[in-house]
């Protein structure tokens, strides 16, 4: 470790779902807040050992999708009857029934958006950096190895009793992370 | 605690009930990465060049044709009157139907919770936008004065007036680009963790920057997993009834208008139908040579190849069905027009298209019903072809047929494409095959991360959940 770099936390490194699970478990009876277990892909049953809520991912999609149906059936009236009347085929100037189908298309269009771009919020995503993906080894948590990493900004971090944590959780590879 | 979870007892199944599992050979999670990734890493193989160089020359020739008709015009194709929707609708309707099959695999059989759609979902999701891609050309272009496409779009112009929004056209203008969008914002969303795996094995510095960029900085944290599940989740149950109105516009284009032969109401049903069908075709067609190409045996089973032929076999049936129904409703509407239209289909001058269709696409899926087939890969590969050919029979029996006959004998004339028109159609296999070749070359062709996903150490309560997966 360099002698100007700040740690970032401490990374516990698994070799299977079994171990990491429980491992997760562990830490959040420990009362840890800034936290989180990396893997490559996800693991059945993981919010539920971390203690996470309910993603709110939905309700970026439902704003998206009220807006995109409204947004055609307010334009589509908008357009064919008030802004420049189209007298077509007798039929009358503004229906539902015919705006529907592109109000059904918007809807699906913004709410796809609002849950991507939701998503991308949530996660503060894109992200140039992160002090995890400047180390070596975790390269492998996109290949095949499962991380627990405790922050060291965690009020309940501390460099002796986390690190027996996590040994006692099972990980047989620790190392520190720096910012 | 771990004790006892290992010490759980799986009852064997009988030889005769067992299934192959969706990784084949105990697979570990890294060599899912490694396999999938090495046909992006090192050189191409000497197949992939030769795909590649007829599909670019192909994709060439479509600019010449595309050129050569817009500064022409329309006329350049065999459309004249009566029959003012040629190759060029049929082509529309055919590939954006191919493109259905990798919105159903990724999005339905998501809901449905068919894991087996791991192993296949990302070649058929680009397949679906190469497929759009391909299918947009054709309405773009057939409008003549293309320069004057964007007035498609509710965009204001100098003449102050709107799009006519009562128009099936339009709703297919609104059905066909947030269909496009949506399966680029899917297909992208899925790619993200497989680019960060892409990333981390990167061995250049310009992979890793690419990669790293597109890979919008994911860590694969449990935070980051949570939400992006239900996003996932979100866009399969946005992509369902997406996919379903699709084609079903499209049919509306034809349905809303009073030509006999195109005005039912069994064409929204009848047309989402025969696109899962001609895009399992498609599917198939590709993933059959791609398996052993790549070497993904293991990954692409006998199992997806048998589920999926089990699709088209049922997605087939339904279209057999869909043709005897128009059938029975042509003579049970007691409409003189209608009847004729139907008996000139089967025995006019274009019998033979019509009877084409019938052999490819009633007849040849039925023999998806004997497991041997289905496990007889060059046969499968043969047959899924004549799907595609059946289903484009089915668009030219809609398009030409019910358009060269209609309503005043005096009209009635004999379709013939010209020269432009098949060249424009060949250049479009050119676009969809450098597309898909470049998608081989660069990207994860399977998902690699959700394969993880569905091996049985991924499940922390299965008895293999201790190791890290068998072989390397």
């Amino acid at each position: 470790m360099s002698a100007n770099a700040k740690p970032y936390g401490l990374l516990a490194e698994f070799d299977n779902t079994l171990d990491v699970l429980h491992a997760a478990e562990k830490v959040r009876d420990a009362g840890f807040r800034s936290w989180d277990v990396y893997m490559p892909f996800p693991i059945h049953g993981m919010d539920k050992a971390m203690g996470l809520k309910n993603s709110k991912v939905g309700w970026f999609s439902f704003v998206g999708g009220v807006t995109g149906y409204t947004t055609g059936m307010l334009m589509i009236w908008w357009m064919n009857a008030v802004d420049y009347k189209l007298l077509v085929g007798g039929k009358p100037m503004f229906s539902p029934n015919a705006a529907f189908p592109p109000s059904y298309e918007l809807t699906i269009l913004f709410g796809a958006f609002g849950a991507i771009l939701g998503m991308l919020f949530l996660n503060r995503l894109p992200r140039l950096n992160h002090p995890l993906l400047k180390h070596k080894r975790f390269a492998l948590a996109s290949h095949d190895r499962f991380y627990v990493v405790i922050e060291t900004a965690d009020p309940k971090y501390s460099e002796v009793e986390t690190r027996k944590l996590l040994e006692a959780a099972g990980s047989k590879r620790i190392e520190m992370v720096e910012d | 605690m771990s004790e006892v979870a290992t010490q759980i007892q799986v009852p064997v199944p009988p030889k005769e009930l067992e299934r192959i599992p969706l990784v084949q050979n105990n697979r570990s999670f890294g060599w899912i990465s490694d396999r999938v990734s090495a046909i992006t890493e090192g050189k191409a193989p000497a197949w992939w060049w030769a795909a590649f160089i007829p599909s670019i020359m192909l994709l060439g020739l479509l600019g010449a044709m595309l050129f050569y008709q817009a500064t022409t015009g329309v006329g350049v194709w065999g459309n004249h009157h009566p029959t003012m929707w040629g190759w060029d609708i049929i082509n529309f309707v055919w590939w954006i139907g191919i493109g259905h099959a990798g919105t159903l695999i990724s999005a339905i059989l998501f809901l449905l919770r068919q894991k087996w759609r791991t192993g296949v979902n990302r070649a058929a999701e680009a397949m679906t936008i190469f497929a759009v891609m391909c299918a947009g050309i054709y309405p773009a272009m057939h409008v003549g004065r293309v320069w004057f496409d964007w007035w498609l779009f509710p965009i204001p112009t100098y003449q102050g007036v709107w799009p006519q929004f009562r128009s099936p056209l339009m709703w297919d203008v609104f059905a066909v680009s947030t269909y496009f969008t949506v399966s680029v914002l899917f297909w992208y969303v899925g790619l993200v963790p497989d680019l960060a795996t892409m990333r981390d094995r990167a061995k250049t510095k310009i992979r890793q920057f690419v990669y790293g960029l597109m890979a919008f900085g994911w860590t694969g944290s449990n935070r980051n997993w949570s939400n992006y599940e239900k996003a996932y989740l979100i866009l399969a149950g946005l992509s369902t009834p997406l996919v379903l109105s699709v084609h079903s516009i499209v049919s509306l284009d034809f349905a809303v208008s009073q030509l006999p032969g195109w005005h039912t109401t069994i064409f929204p049903p009848y047309f989402v139908a025969g696109a899962v069908f001609s895009g399992f075709g498609m599917v198939l067609t590709l993933l059959i040579p791609l398996r052993s190409m790549c070497h993904l045996e293991d990954v692409i089973t006998m199992r997806h190849i048998d589920v999926m032929c089990k699709v088209t076999l049922a997605t087939g049936s339904i279209v057999g069905y869909a043709y005897g129904m128009e059938f029975f409703i042509a003579w049970y509407s007691g409409s003189a027009f209608e009847r004729f239209a139907f008996i000139n289909r089967a025995m006019g001058p274009y019998w033979w298209g019509y009877w084409l269709m019938v052999g490819c696409n009633v007849i040849v899926p039925q023999l998806f019903w004997f497991p041997k087939v289905r496990k007889t890969l060059w046969f499968v590969f043969i047959l899924s072809i004549l799907v595609n050919v059946g289903m484009w029979f089915e668009r030219f029996v809609i398009v030409v047929i019910s358009l060269s006959r209609e309503f005043l004998p005096s009209n009635w004339d004999y379709f013939k494409p010209t020269w432009v028109d098949i060249c424009t159609f060949l250049g479009t296999f050119g676009l969809f095959f450098t597309c898909f070749l470049l998608f081989l070359r660069f990207l994860p062709m399977v998902a690699i991360s959700e394969v993880k996903g569905v091996t049985p150490q991924a499940d922390p309560h299965h008895p293999l959940a201790k190791g890290n997966g068998g072989k390397h």
